[in-house]
């Protein structure tokens, strides 16, 4: 009948202990320098070395655009499918072999213009895909048009007089598409990369990560406030899970509540951290504080980095169909 | 009006004096909450277990909700059956049951003249016949003097059947079809054992139902046996010939397309995976394999049609036969999608069940006319195979032809259906799994020297080594790949090479065909030539004109890219060809291109397929302008 033999390679052992190495395909990016996919493709390799699984259960797929290249620089299996429709060719393959680990990987044009539906759809249905949107504000491949998360009255290519429609918020679009585990970093912090991009891999479910991208190119400095020295402390609010919500240098900032909207209080010198003090719950309830924080950004707020959402729901592929 | 003993008041040959009938085509028409699919069905099932071959076409209501008793909300379900020779679902009604005036009306134009109306007498009220639009009555007012109309108080009798059960006045009013059923099953001779059978199965769960049905059938044949409205019951031909052993079953098209990627999976000794999204009349495709508890058949109802492609893709990549099943607004939103199985050679089937386009058209309405989307609606250099079913049964054949190419080839194939097939059934015999062709997977790959791109010296397929396989790891995509190794490559020289390549793959899985087969002989002067759903007509014209002595034969093709190396040469055996199709000549124009030959063509574009007779009127004209 048919012929289904396939012959292993004796490569297949894992290397001990994991190397990064393993997990690159040897081809050179072809990224600017300078480019924030060099410190994601760094940290996602790193991650799979560390989740052991084999090279190839591994599957990174991608849609079009300078981040969908990421997969050719990978050594696992990997597709380099069509502009925003990543989502759908992932979950083909995560159903029919559960087995596999899969990663998408998408950019700000290819999941939220060209791809929203497909992305909307991934999210809700939760199958246990892990999805990176590397968002840099920008279309850096066509050379430097305004994506829909380019921000109001952003100049480009495309909007010589500046951006006129309000953008996306990705980890807040997640979160509203009932996403069950939702996160965000910035790609100059390698570690919260790794650590995020793990939880995610742990995760049983869909796994949303935003990852703030920097354009050298095109719109270099979207979120330098939130990623440089200097300004990082005011700008950047790391979140931990049941920890009160603080920042600023000495973690001397905190956020509260006043009447549904959040605000940031300084502490005085010694004062503790006040009972009012928002905490961070990924397991809530609902999605409503994570939305707010979602939407948090300077100037008068930090913008939230890690995990803003985990929570257990059925998983599509995986779970039996409700009878 | 006087009850007519219809064998010594209506002298017609062709139905009522001959007792056995070669063929017989009865409609059964009503409300379309009067059960008459499954009145029709019934009656198909029976013909075919009582060996007589059996064509069926129903047709909905135009509007899903239309007001009971108007023209908007009639159903029909035609049955045509009889000796071995039938193909087609009939071209006119011989024996029509209307349930209501409204189903007069819409039908009457389909029956013969002097065809017989059975008629719900008990329907034909004052405010029936103003929702049917009739400004009298036309039992009383002589416009159905062409036919011969048995008025029976149906709903009537029905009642009286019924009188003593737990019914409501709906269900009463909706046992009405057994009535007719009943009758119709006199006057063909059906073993009432069985539908007594049927009925106990059927409406196991209400008990009241199946009392009300049993008792309406009854009274309906017992009306025909007591009427003296026919003299004798009739019989049709039968056909033993196509009596192999084995379990036969009345199946539509959209049926057999979705058994047809199972089997397919099964025999490769994949998981079949079909990506889907509802479209008329496609939908049923996915339907049906959503039924399937079988872990290796999955359906995915996706958000769209691009992602049910997608899905099928990702499916394809990793490892299962990918599929889905849409219709010609779908394909559109495909094409993209088409072209990166294309690039990345991989095996897909992508069932297209055309309808009447442009744009969202009649979506109701059959045609041919979305070959030439299949065989060039891409962008680049892209070519792919197309076959076409040619009848409700044969859309299973061909699936597997084309899940054969698909895995042989790895190449995404297009298969034409369309809603004429889709909705239409006939009795088929299921093939048991190792009656179907051996499948070729490239599943056989050596990881020291694993190349992506290198190909099969024979079929020049790609090796397909998937997720989970060690040390075979490679990255596929839209980008232009280096021969072997599949690498990126912009190269001019490698491009042209690349899209030579592509072509020869495609244009090397015509070795694969059996040689071109005429009917009626390589000699005849005209040929016609037909392809997909024209089929049945094509073929009963062909046996009508040559009856008459007519030289006339026929070629149907289902291999429409590549086309058979053979072809050129059987088109010019013959001093005419005429190619018939349900478009405006795609087909021919494609035909001329590739053998420039002057062919002549027979279009329609009405929405419905061909009659036998066009055919036969279209060809004795073509024949007498023939030197
Ligand atoms: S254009 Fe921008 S996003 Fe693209 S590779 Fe260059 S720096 Fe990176």
């Amino acid at each position: 009948m048919s012929q289904t033999t396939v012959i292993p390679a004796a490569t297949a052992e894992l290397p001990t202990p994991p190397d990064r190495a393993h997990f690159l395909s040897g081809t050179a990016p072809r990224w600017c320098p300078g480019c924030g996919c060099f410190g994601v493709l760094k940290s996602l390799t790193a991650t799979y070395a560390r989740l052991g699984v084999p090279r190839e259960r591994l599957v990174t797929i991608s849609g079009i655009g300078c981040t969908s290249r990421l997969p050719y620089y990978t050594g696992t299996y990997g597709f380099h499918t069509l502009h925003g429709r990543a989502p759908s060719v992932a979950l083909g393959v995560k159903l029919v072999n559960p087995e596999l680990s899969v990663w998408v990987i998408s950019g700000d044009g290819d999941a939220l213009a060209i791809g929203t539906n497909h992305t909307l759809h991934l999210l809700r249905r939760n199958p246990d895909i892990k999805m990176l949107l590397l968002n840099n504000q920008i279309y850096g491949l066509t050379k430097g048009q305004a994506s829909p998360t380019s921000p109001l009255g952003l100049v480009t290519r495309s909007t010589p007089y500046g951006v006129a429609d309000a953008p996306i918020n990705p980890v807040n679009l997640a979160l509203a598409a009932g996403a069950s585990f939702v996160a965000r970093v910035a790609d100059t912090n390698g570690a919260m990369m790794e650590e995020v991009f793990a939880a995610a891999h742990a995760h049983r479910g869909v796994a949303f990560v935003e990852v703030l991208l920097n354009c050298v190119t095109f719109h270099d400095g979207a979120y330098a406030m939130i990623t440089d020295k200097d300004t990082r402390d005011e700008y950047a609010l790391a979140m931990c899970p049941g920890q009160p919500l603080l920042y600023g240098k000495q973690q001397r900032k905190v956020l509260v509540a006043d009447n549904g909207r959040i605000l940031a209080l300084p502490l005085a010198e010694g004062e503790a951290v006040p009972d009012q003090a928002l905490r961070h719950d990924p397991q809530a309830g609902d999605a409503g504080l994570a939305q707010q924080l979602a939407l948090m950004g300077p100037p008068d707020l930090p913008c939230a980095l890690g995990i803003f959402r985990q929570v257990q729901a059925p998983v599509y592929g995986l779970d039996p169909k409700p009878d | 009006m006087n009850p007519v003993h219809a064998a010594v008041d209506l002298p017609d040959p062709d139905l009522i004096q001959v007792q056995t009938l070669d063929e017989i085509t009865v409609k059964f028409a009503g409300d379309s909450g009067d059960g008459i699919q499954l009145a029709g069905q019934k009656f198909a099932l029976l013909a075919s277990a009582a060996g007589e071959t059996v064509r069926t076409m129903p047709d909905y209501p135009a509007e899903i909700r239309s007001p009971v008793g108007t023209l908007g909300g009639v159903s029909g379900f035609q049955v045509r059956t009889g000796s071995a020779g039938i193909h087609t679902p009939g071209d006119r009604i011989d024996l029509l049951v209307a349930l209501n005036p409204a189903a007069l009306r819409t039908n009457l134009p389909e029956l013969k003249a002097n065809g017989i109306v059975i008629l719900d007498e008990s329907a034909f009220t004052a405010t029936n016949l103003a929702k049917a639009g009739y400004p009298g009555n036309p039992l009383e007012d002589g416009s159905l003097r062409d036919y011969r109309v048995f008025p029976v108080q149906i709903g009537k009798l029905t009642r009286g059947a019924l009188k003593g059960l737990a019914l409501s006045t709906k269900q009463t009013t909706r046992s009405r079809n057994f009535f007719a059923l009943g009758l119709i099953c006199w006057l063909f001779p059906r073993p009432r054992a069985a539908v007594d059978e049927w009925i106990e199965q059927r409406f196991a769960a209400t008990p009241e139902l199946a009392k009300a049905n049993h008792r309406a059938f009854d009274a309906g044949w017992n009306y025909g046996e007591t009427a003296e409205y026919f003299v004798s019951p009739l019989h049709v031909a039968t056909n033993q010939r196509m009596r192999e052993a084995g379990v036969y079953r009345l199946v539509t098209g959209n049926a057999a397309l979705a058994k047809g990627l199972v089997q397919s999976a099964r025999r490769a000794g994949l998981s079949l995976f079909l990506g889907g999204y509802p479209i008329t009349p496609a939908t049923e495709v996915m339907q049906e394999l959503s039924r399937y508890r079988d872990p290796d058949v999955h359906m995915f109802q996706a958000e769209d049609e691009i992602a049910a492609i997608g899905s099928a893709i990702g499916a394809a990549f990793a490892g299962a036969l990918g599929a889905t099943s849409t219709s010609g607004p779908g394909l559109s939103l495909m094409g993209e999608f088409l072209n990166l199985a294309v690039i990345a050679e991989l095996p897909l089937v992508v069932i297209d069940v055309q309808r009447a386009g442009p744009s969202t058209g009649i979506p109701t309405k059959s045609e041919q006319a979305d070959l030439l989307q299949a065989l060039h609606g891409r962008h680049g250099e892209s070519p792919l195979p197309v076959l076409a079913a040619a009848t409700p049964a044969d859309c299973f054949a061909t699936v597997v032809e084309a899940s054969r190419i698909a895995l042989r080839y790895m190449t995404p194939v297009v298969v034409l259906s369309d809603l004429s097939l889709a909705s239409g059934a006939e009795v088929w015999r299921e093939p048991a799994l190792d009656e179907l062709p051996e499948f070729t997977l490239h599943r056989s790959v050596a990881a020291a020297d694993f190349k992506p791109y290198r190909r099969d010296p024979e079929t020049l397929a790609r090796p397909w080594a998937v997720p989970g396989d060690p040390g075979m790891e490679h990255v596929i995509g839209g980008l232009e790949k280096a021969g072997e190794s599949g690498a990126v490559c912009y190269e001019a020289e490698n491009h042209a090479a690349m899209v030579q390549l592509r072509h020869d793959k495609v244009a090397g899985i015509a070795r694969d065909y059996p040689a071109t087969a005429v009917h009626g002989g390589t000699d005849a002067c005209l040929l016609l030539l037909g392809w997909g759903s024209t089929f049945g007509a094509i073929r009963e014209a062909t046996d009508r004109l040559r009856q008459r002595g007519r030289s006339v034969a026929c070629l149907h093709l289902r291999h429409l890219n590549p086309l058979p190396h053979d072809l050129g040469e059987a088109l010019r055996r013959h001093r005419a060809v005429l190619v018939i199709e349900n478009n405006s000549g795609q087909l021919w124009q494609q035909l001329r291109a590739e053998y420039l030959l002057d062919l002549q063509r027979l279009n329609k574009v009405q929405g419905t397929a061909f009659r036998i007779a066009e055919i036969v009127e279209a060809t004795e004209s073509l024949l007498e302008t023939l030197p």
